[in-house]
C-alpha cells in the first residue's frame, strides 16, 4: 500500500521505470548482450530498417478509439510494459525498443493505411498489433507486400498462416478440442448447445468444435447451434431454447457488449452456472470485469492463460503490469499475449543475430521463451505457438480458478485436417 | 476539354480549374506514392458526396444509407477482383480449388450461381452501375410514389444499410462475413498492389471524379435540376403545376446510388478490399458530414470537404487519437450550427465578395488569384 | 422439433417465451418513449438519445459504487435513487443540449439529425476518457437477480418482471404529464401549432426546453434499467438507436399509443422468430419487415394529423 502512495506521488515516466526495474529479476535470468559487444548496425539491418547505433523503432498498431478500443487497451498496455521491461534490461542487441503508436480505430482500412505507415515510413522493425480477424486480414496483404512483421496476440481461428506475422495467441483447434475433452471426460457431457456471435471466429470455432463433437466423442452431439448479430442486446428467446432441450453444457463463444447482456439474463433466468456447465473460450478476466463476476461464477473457460496462474514468471508480471497501470487492471488471455511478442521478438533477433525480416522470419521457429507468465512457450514451423491449454472456473471476485492443464504443449494447427 | 461559358459561370470556372490544378498537378507532384494513395482513398468517399449534392442538397433527400450503394458498388468489383486472385493454381491447398477461400472454409464447395457472372470484367462493370441503380429504384419507387420523405426516408435508409450488414456479416460463405474479401490482387492480370498500379489508379480515379462532377453539373444546371431545386423548396407547388415529383426524386436518389457505387468499385481498386464497415450506418452517416462540410449546396465543396475532413481524420488520429472523436463531433456540430452551407458556403459570403472588391479596386484584369486560396477555402460552385 | 417434449414442458417454455416477449417488449418501449417524445412532439431527431441512455446507466453504476462504499446497508435499495438520478443527470444534459444546441434548429429537422450525431461521437469519447473503454459492471442488489419459481417449470427473471413494472410506471407517468396535466397540454398546444400557442401566451421556448429534457431523462431511467439486462460501455448506446428509431417511426411518429403498439408487434415478431431460427436471420426477417410495412404505409400504424 505504501508502495503505491509513493509511486502515486513520483511522475509516470518514473513510476514506468519503476515497474520495469520491478521486473528486472525475471528478466535478467535471461542472456543478454553485456554494452562492450554491442554489434554494429551495418551488420544487423542490411534493409534500411529504422535501426541506429543506440536504438530500434517498433510500432504498436491497435485501436484506440472505436469499438474496439474496450478489447484492445489491455493488449496495448501489456507491449508497452514489455518494451519497457526489455528496455530496463538493456534492450535488444544493445539497442533501446522506441516506439511509435498508431490508432486503428476500430477501422480496418485504417488499420491497412496505419500498417503501411509504420512500414514504409517508419521503417519499423516490427509491428505489434491488431486484434480482430478483420484487422488482420486487412494489414496482412500490406505486411507481406512491404516485409515487414506483425505480431498478433489474440486467439482466432486459424486458417491463416504467413511468413511475416507471428501468431501469439491460440489458433482454434489448440483452444477447443482440448476443453470439449476435458468437459467430456470429467463432466460426462453427452450434450452441447453451440452459440456464439455472427462473424467468423465463432462460427469457424463452433463448426471445428461440432466435427470434434460429432466425429471424435464417443456418443455425443450439438443439441443446438445459434448465432447472434455483434451486439445484441436479447437472449431470452435463445435461454428458453437451452431449457427446452437440457444440454449437457453450453458453449458460448460470444463477444463484446453482447456478453454482458448473456450473462445477466441466463443468471435472472434461474440457470445455475454451478450446476449447468457453460463451457466459453470467448470470455477472458477482461469481460468479466464488464460482466460481473457475481453473474458468471462458475462457468468454465477455456484459453491458454489465467491472471491466476500459480508460477513465479505469471507473478512478476501481473506485479510489474499492476505497478506500471494501476492496482485495479485486469490481465486476460490476450493482454498476456500481446506481452508475448516483444519478447519474442527480443528473443528472435538475438538467435539471428540481425533485425532484418527475412532472418528473423526464419530464425522464429524454435524460439523459446522460458519467461512467459503462461509458463513456457515455443513457436513452431508454422509460426503459431506450442502452448498449453486450461480449464478456468470463474469466481464471484472476477478471476479465474485453474483446474485443468494439458501436461503436454498443444501442437498449433492452423489447417486441421478433418475439422474443415 | 471544352468549357463554354454557360455551362460554368466565372467563379465555377475558377473552382473548377483550381481543383483541377490541385488533384492532376499538385498533389501528385507533392506527395509520395503511400500519400498519394490516401488521397485516392479519400476521394472515392468525394463520388459519395457529389451524388449526395445531388439528392440532398438539390433534391432535399436526405439518405443515411449512401454506404449500401458504396458497399454494392465495391462488392460487385472485390467479387471479380476475388475471383481473379482465386484462379486454380493460386488456391490448390483447398479442399475445393478455384473458389474463394472463405468459401472453402465454409464448406462451400462450388461456386454460388450469383458469383459466376463476376468472372467477365465487361458484366462486372455493368453490375457496378446496375446493381445500385436498381435497388435504389425500387427502394426509392416504393418511398417516394407514396410520398415518403424527410425524416422518414432518412431513418429508412438507415435501417437499411443496418440489415445489409448483419446479412452480410451473417452469410459468410457468400459473403467474406466480417472480414469482407480481402487479399485483391490483380484486375485484368494487372497487379494492383504495386506502387505504379497506385499511381496510375489515383489517375483514373481522378478523372472518372471530374466526369461525375461534369455530370452533376449537368444535371443541375438542365431543366431537371431546376425542378430537383423547385421541389425541395415547394414540393406540392412542383406538383400542382403537372410534374411528377415522385419521378424527379427517383432519379435524384438513383444518380446519387450510381455515383456511391462507383466510388465503392474504386474504393476496392485503391484500398484492395471491401469489408461491411464500410455499408453500415457509421460509414453512411459520415460520408453525409463529408458533404456537410463541403457545403451540401456545392459540387465542389463537397470534394474538398470530403478531402479536408479525412485530411484531418488522418492528422488528428496519427497524432491525438485520444482527440479525434472530439474534433469530429465538433465539426458536425459546427458546421451545422455556424455554417450550414459548408466551406462553399463560407468562401462565398466571406473570402469571394473580399477578392472582388480586391479586384475591383486594383482594376487589374490580369489578377491572378492567390496561391494559398487552394488552402483557405473551397470556391464555391 | 417439439416431438420430444412433454406437453407441460411445452406449456411451461411457451409460457417463458410469452415473458420473454414481454420484457422485450419493455425494453423497447423504454428505450422509445423518450425519442418518440422528443421525435413526435418536437420533431427533433436526437441521434444521442443512445449516449443519454448510457449517461443514466453510468450514473447507476456511480450510485452503485457509492453506497457500496459509504452505505453499505442502503445497498439493496440504492437501484431507486440512482434511477431517480439517473433521470435528473439525462434530463439536465438534455436541458444543457437543447438550450445550447437544438434550440437553433427547430426549423431544420434533418439538421438536428446531424448534430446530433455529432454529439453522440463527443458524449461516447467522454466517457471513453473519463470511465475508461472498458465496460463497467454493474453489481446489482441481490434480490433483483435470479428468479421467480411460479410452477415448477416456470421461471420468471426477477429483473425482467421489474423492467416490465417499471415501464408501466413511467408509461402511465408519461401519458398523464402529456395528456392530463397543464404543462402537458402546453406541450401538445406547442406541437398542434406553435404560434398559435406563442400567441396566446404558452412560453414555447421553455415548453421546448422541458420536452426535451423530460425525453433525455426517461431515456435515462430507461439506461438505469438497461443494467440489469445490457452491457454500460462507452459505444454500448450506439447499438440501440436504430431499432429506437424505427419503434418510433413503425407507431406513427406523433402517437404514444402507436409508439407502445409498434413496440409490442416488433417484440413479439423478433422473440418469436428468434424462437425458431437464429438470432442474425430473426433481426433480419424482423427489420425487413417493418421496412417493408413502412413502404406501404408510411405514416406508420397509428398517424397525428398534424398541422406543420
Amino acid at each position: 500500500m505504501s508502495d503505491e502512495i509513493k509511486g502515486g506521488l513520483k511522475s509516470p515516466l518514473r513510476r514506468r521505470l519503476l515497474a520495469g526495474m520491478a521486473a528486472l529479476p525475471a528478466i535478467s535470468l535471461l542472456p543478454r548482450p553485456s554494452w562492450a559487444d554491442v554489434p554494429a548496425t551495418s551488420a544487423v539491418n542490411t534493409t534500411g530498417l529504422a535501426v541506429t547505433d543506440t536504438d530500434v523503432t517498433v510500432g504498436i498498431l491497435h485501436s484506440v478509439t472505436g469499438t474496439m478500443a474496450i478489447s484492445e487497451t489491455g493488449s496495448v498496455e501489456a507491449e508497452k510494459l514489455a518494451i519497457a521491461q526489455i528496455n530496463a534490461a538493456g534492450g535488444v542487441l544493445g539497442r533501446q525498443i522506441k516506439f511509435i503508436q498508431e490508432d486503428g480505430a476500430s477501422d480496418w482500412p485504417t488499420f491497412a493505411e496505419k500498417a503501411k505507415k509504420l512500414l514504409v515510413n517508419d521503417k519499423c522493425a516490427a509491428v505489434f498489433g491488431c486484434w480482430t480477424s478483420a484487422s488482420r486480414k486487412a494489414v496482412l496483404p500490406v505486411f507481406e507486400q512491404y516485409n515487414g512483421m506483425l505480431y498478433y496476440p489474440t486467439f482466432y481461428e486459424g486458417l491463416e498462416q504467413s511468413k511475416n506475422v507471428i501468431y501469439t495467441g491460440q489458433e482454434a483447434t489448440q483452444q477447443i478440442i482440448a476443453g470439449l475433452d476435458w468437459v467430456n471426460k470429467t463432466k460426462g457431457a453427452k450434450t452441447f448447445y453451440l452459440l456464439g456471435s455472427d462473424y467468423i471466429w465463432p462460427r469457424t470455432s463452433n463448426k471445428i468444435a461440432r466435427k470434434h463433437i460429432e466425429g471424435h466423442l464417443q456418443g455425443c452431439k450439438v443439441v443446438g447451434e445459434e448465432y447472434f448479430p455483434l451486439g445484441h442486446t436479447q437472449f431470452n428467446s435463445v435461454i428458453n431454447k437451452i431449457k427446452l432441450t437440457k444440454p449437457d453444457v453450453i458453449y458460448a463463444i460470444i463477444v463484446g457488449g453482447s456478453n454482458v447482456a448473456f450473462y445477466k439474463q441466463l443468471k435472472a433466468a434461474g440457470i445455475d452456472l454451478s450446476k449447468q456447465t457453460l463451457l466459453t473460450i470467448s470470455v477472458t478476466e477482461d469481460e468479466i470485469d464488464g460482466i460481473g463476476g457475481e453473474n458468471i461464477a462458475g462457468a468454465y473457460a477455456c484459453m491458454k492463460y489465467f491472471q491466476s496462474l500459480d508460477n513465479p514468471n505469471n507473478k512478476a508480471f501481473v506485479a510489474a503490469f499492476k505497478k506500471m497501470w494501476g492496482e485495479k487492471t485486469v490481465i486476460g488471455d490476450v493482454t498476456q499475449a500481446a506481452y508475448l511478442g516483444p519478447n519474442l521478438w527480443k528473443l528472435t533477433v538475438e538467435k539471428a543475430g540481425s533485425f532484418d525480416i527475412d532472418k528473423i522470419a526464419a530464425a522464429s521457429p524454435g524460439v523459446e521463451f522460458k519467461g512467459a507468465p503462461e509458463g513456457y512457450v515455443r513457436i513452431h514451423e508454422n509460426h503459431h505457438l506450442w502452448s498449453k491449454t486450461r480449464v478456468g472456473r470463474a469466481r464471484a471476485d472476477g478471476q479465474y480458478d485453474v483446474i485443468y492443464e494439458t501436461a503436454d504443449l498443444v501442437e498449433p494447427n492452423p489447417f486441421p485436417k478433418g475439422y474443415q | 476539354m471544352i468549357i463554354n461559358s454557360r455551362f460554368f459561370n466565372r467563379s465555377e470556372l475558377i473552382g473548377f480549374l483550381t481543383l483541377a490544378l490541385l488533384l492532376f498537378v499538385i498533389l501528385p507532384l507533392s506527395l509520395d506514392v503511400f500519400r498519394l494513395n490516401l488521397v485516392a482513398k479519400y476521394l472515392t468517399y468525394a463520388f459519395v458526396a457529389i451524388g449526395l449534392v445531388m439528392c440532398w442538397g438539390y433534391g432535399g433527400i436526405l439518405s443515411l444509407g449512401q454506404g449500401v450503394f458504396f458497399g454494392l458498388g465495391g462488392y460487385c468489383m472485390a467479387m471479380y477482383l476475388k475471383l481473379e486472385a482465386s484462379s486454380v493454381a493460386n488456391t490448390k491447398i483447398q479442399s475445393t480449388p478455384g473458389i474463394p477461400d472463405f468459401m472453402d472454409w465454409n464448406q462451400l464447395t462450388q461456386l454460388p450461381f450469383f458469383w459466376k457472372p463476376f468472372h467477365s470484367l465487361p458484366i462486372t462493370l455493368a453490375a457496378i452501375i446496375l446493381v445500385p441503380a436498381f435497388f435504389s429504384f425500387v427502394i426509392g419507387a416504393a418511398m417516394f410514389k407514396r410520398r415518403v420523405g424527410g425524416v422518414y426516408f432518412a431513418i429508412i435508409t438507415q435501417a437499411i444499410a443496418a440489415i445489409l450488414t448483419i446479412l452480410i456479416v451473417g452469410q459468410q460463405g457468400y459473403t467474406g462475413g466480417i472480414n469482407g474479401i480481402t487479399d485483391l490482387r490483380t484486375l485484368h492480370g494487372w497487379d494492383i498492389r504495386t506502387d505504379h498500379a497506385k499511381f496510375i489508379l489515383y489517375f483514373v480515379e481522378v478523372i472518372l471524379l471530374f466526369a461525375c462532377i461534369v455530370a452533376a453539373q449537368f444535371i443541375r444546371l438542365t431543366k431537371l435540376g431546376r425542378i430537383l431545386v423547385a421541389m425541395r423548396e415547394q414540393e406540392d407547388r412542383v406538383r400542382f403545376s403537372g410534374y411528377s415529383v415522385a419521378n424527379f426524386k427517383i432519379f435524384a436518389f438513383c444518380a446519387a446510388a450510381v455515383f456511391a457505387a462507383i466510388g465503392g468499385a474504386l474504393f476496392t481498386l485503391e484500398v484492395g478490399f471491401m469489408s461491411p464497415s464500410f455499408v453500415g450506418i457509421v460509414p453512411s452517416i459520415e460520408m453525409v458530414i463529408y458533404t456537410a462540410v463541403g457545403g451540401r449546396l456545392s459540387i465542389f465543396g463537397a470534394v474538398y470537404g470530403t478531402l479536408l475532413v479525412n485530411f484531418a481524420k488522418t492528422a488528428l488520429s496519427e497524432s491525438f487519437p485520444q482527440l479525434w472523436l472530439f474534433g469530429l463531433g465538433a465539426l458536425f456540430i459546427g458546421v451545422v450550427l455556424a455554417f450550414p452551407n459548408g466551406l462553399a458556403g463560407i468562401w462565398q459570403d466571406y473570402i469571394q465578395p473580399r477578392i472582388d472588391r480586391l479586384m475591383a479596386a486594383r482594376k487589374n484584369p490580369t489578377f491572378k488569384l492567390p496561391d494559398n486560396s487552394v488552402a483557405n477555402g473551397a470556391p464555391a460552385e | 422439433m417439439f416431438g420430444d417434449y412433454s406437453l407441460s414442458d411445452l406449456g411451461a417454455i411457451f409460457a417463458m417465451q410469452g415473458f420473454a416477449g414481454l420484457i422485450l417488449f419493455s425494453v423497447y418501449v423504454l428505450m422509445a418513449l423518450g425519442l418518440a417524445i422528443i421525435f413526435g412532439q418536437m420533431g427533433v431527431i436526437n441521434m444521442a438519445h443512445g449516449e443519454f441512455m448510457i449517461l443514466g446507466a453510468y450514473v447507476t453504476w456511480m450510485t452503485s459504487n457509492v453506497f457500496q462504499k459509504y452505505a453499505p446497508w442502503l445497498f439493496p435499495e440504492y437501484f431507486f435513487a440512482a434511477m431517480i438520478l439517473a433521470f435528473i443527470a439525462s434530463g439536465a444534459l438534455g436541458m444543457l443540449v437543447e438550450w445550447a444546441l437544438i434550440r437553433h434548429l427547430y426549423k431544420r429537422p434533418l439538421d438536428t439529425l446531424l448534430a446530433t450525431w455529432g454529439l453522440s461521437l463527443i458524449l461516447q469519447q467522454a466517457y471513453r476518457s473519463i470511465f475508461g473503454a472498458r465496460e463497467v459492471g454493474v453489481e446489482l442488489p441481490a434480490w433483483m437477480m435470479g428468479s421467480w419459481q411460479a410452477t415448477d417449470s416456470i421461471q420468471i427473471p426477477i429483473n425482467g418482471m421489474f423492467v416490465m413494472g417499471l415501464t408501466v410506471l413511467i408509461t402511465i407517468a408519461v401519458a398523464y404529464v402529456l395528456f392530463w396535466s397543464s404543462w402537458g397540454k402546453q406541450v401538445r398546444a406547442v406541437v398542434q401549432n406553435r404560434v398559435m400557442a406563442g400567441a396566446v401566451g404558452i412560453n414555447t421556448e421553455k415548453v421546448d426546453r422541458y420536452t426535451f429534457g423530460l425525453g433525455c431523462g426517461i431515456a435515462g431511467v430507461a439506461g438505469s434499467a438497461f443494467t440489469m439486462i445490457g452491457s454500460t460501455g462507452p459505444t454500448a448506446g450506439q447499438l440501440y438507436i436504430v431499432d429506437t428509431f424505427l419503434v418510433v417511426v413503425f407507431g406513427g411518429a406523433a402517437s404514444l399509443l402507436g409508439t407502445i403498439a409498434s413496440a409490442f408487434t416488433i417484440s413479439q415478431t423478433d422473440s418469436t422468430l428468434e424462437f425458431f431460427m437464429s438470432g442474425s436471420m430473426a433481426k433480419v426477417i424482423t427489420l425487413l419487415a417493418i421496412v417493408a410495412i413502412l413502404m406501404m404505409r408510411p405514416q406508420g400504424l397509428f398517424a397525428l394529423k398534424v398541422r406543420k
